[in-house]
């Protein structure tokens, strides 16, 4: 139980720190898709923007929120989802990107393809398909090593 | 915009797991679950706008065929993976056209969903494209199958740019662009990508029609509602 509201910065402290349900070496933060966090007298209001319209994390991803500021004793919560600006890789932060890529999935790139190989790092690598295992990556292909790999979709 | 999606995306589901290779069988999962997504905002949008406290599963679960206003081509079965992607295509190019013109809507909301949709879209037709010039300019086995289809499927291409007394509603009140005004660019397209995969235009136009407004779907939207809704029908307001 808190008895005074705590900061709009310790707040997004604490969102830092929830994990991405699919990919959980990047935070939601990382990812990009807290948009906002308000206090309304005292309810706090925490401004979520969905990755794809039809991604199974997001409903784990708003229990993941609402679970972890209740821990931290906010009782007055609500969660708001917002359409648009539509969500973009662009929201990644660099910290979320070199986490993706030290995990084995490269990160998104506007020329639309990964820039190497996230374990051998080789510039040899082609497409297997446009889609993965979820719905935010596709699956690429090292020459050099062999090794699949995902790469995180630009969008 | 909800029920092209909600039925697309179930049809294409049909293929999780009976697919040709695993790579398409995990393309067209997904395609399915950003369709049904879409779906889920177009239907929640709708049953807010109708106020009659339906939500998205209630339209998308307690409708009867008459009541759905999908395009044909659509709910036509999905026959063999060439002519699930001849169909594929040939929504995805007008869907992107659509989703474009309402980002313009002057209903907030339209142009939101639309504008979160068209960057899913933008990767489907993408998709479709690459694979319908590959098997169109394939081998003589996938070539035949292809022309196949597109012959098959061309028929209900027009539906798509005719418009109807609710079409034009939603164009004088700036909601939704005039479905006539999104074929010239739909032709170019459909023209530059038949002519890389080899593949002839029907030269007949004849448009099949009726699935928009509900008036006369074809046999296979029941058959299909039978598969998708039988658990709400066998038990109606069931929860997970």
């Amino acid at each position: 139980m808190v008895t005074e509201k705590p900061s709009l910065e310790t707040v997004w402290s604490w969102l830092s720190a929830v994990p991405d349900p699919e990919i959980p070496v990047i935070s939601l933060t990382d990812l990009g898709i807290i948009r906002d966090v308000q206090w309304r007298e005292d309810t706090l209001e925490v401004t979520v923007t969905p990755t794809y319209s039809g991604c199974p994390a997001t409903s784990i991803i708003n229990l993941d929120i609402e679970t972890a500021l209740r821990a931290k004793g906010i009782e007055k919560l609500t969660l708001k989802r917002q359409l648009s600006p539509a969500w973009t890789t662009d929201w990644l932060t660099d910290t979320g990107k070199a986490r993706l890529e030290e995990y084995g999935i490269a990160p998104p790139r506007p020329a639309g393809g990964p820039q190497h190989c996230p374990r051998c790092k080789s510039t040899q690598v082609e497409k297997i398909s446009q889609f993965g295992s979820t719905p935010c990556k596709a699956q690429w292909r090292c020459q050099s090593c062999l090794e699949p790999f995902d790469y995180f979709k630009c969008i | 915009m909800g029920d092209n999606t909600l039925v697309l995306g179930h049809r294409i589901s049909e293929w999780c797991g009976v697919a040709p290779v695993l790579e398409e069988d995990i393309a067209l999962a997904n395609t399915a679950l950003d369709l049904i997504g879409q779906t889920q905002l177009w239907l929640g949008l709708a049953g807010e706008v109708e106020d009659k406290g339906r939500d998205a599963d209630r339209l998308a679960f307690h409708r009867d065929v008459w009541d759905f206003r999908n395009l044909l081509l659509v709910e036509q079965p999905n026959g063999d993976f060439g002519r699930t992607m001849m169909r594929q295509f040939l929504f995805d190019g007008w869907h992107l056209a659509q989703l474009r013109g309402l980002m313009g809507s002057n209903n907030d909301q339209v142009a939101a969903i639309a504008e979160k949709s068209v960057k899913e879209v933008t990767y489907h037709l993408e998709r479709a494209t690459d694979t319908v010039i590959g098997l169109g300019d394939g081998t003589e086995e996938s070539h035949k199958r292809m022309q196949a289809a597109l012959d098959r499927l061309y028929p209900y291409v027009g539906e798509m740019f005719i418009a109807d007394a609710v079409d034009e509603e939603m164009v004088s009140a700036g909601i939704a662009p005039d479905p006539a005004s999104l074929r010239p660019g739909y032709e170019a397209m459909l023209d530059a990508v038949l002519a890389e995969a080899t593949l002839q235009k029907p030269a007949d136009d004849f448009a099949h029609k009726g699935g928009k407004s509900g008036a006369r779907h074809t046999e296979h939207l029941g058959h299909m509602l039978t598969q998708m809704q039988w658990l709400q029908r066998a038990y109606p307001d069931a929860t997970w």
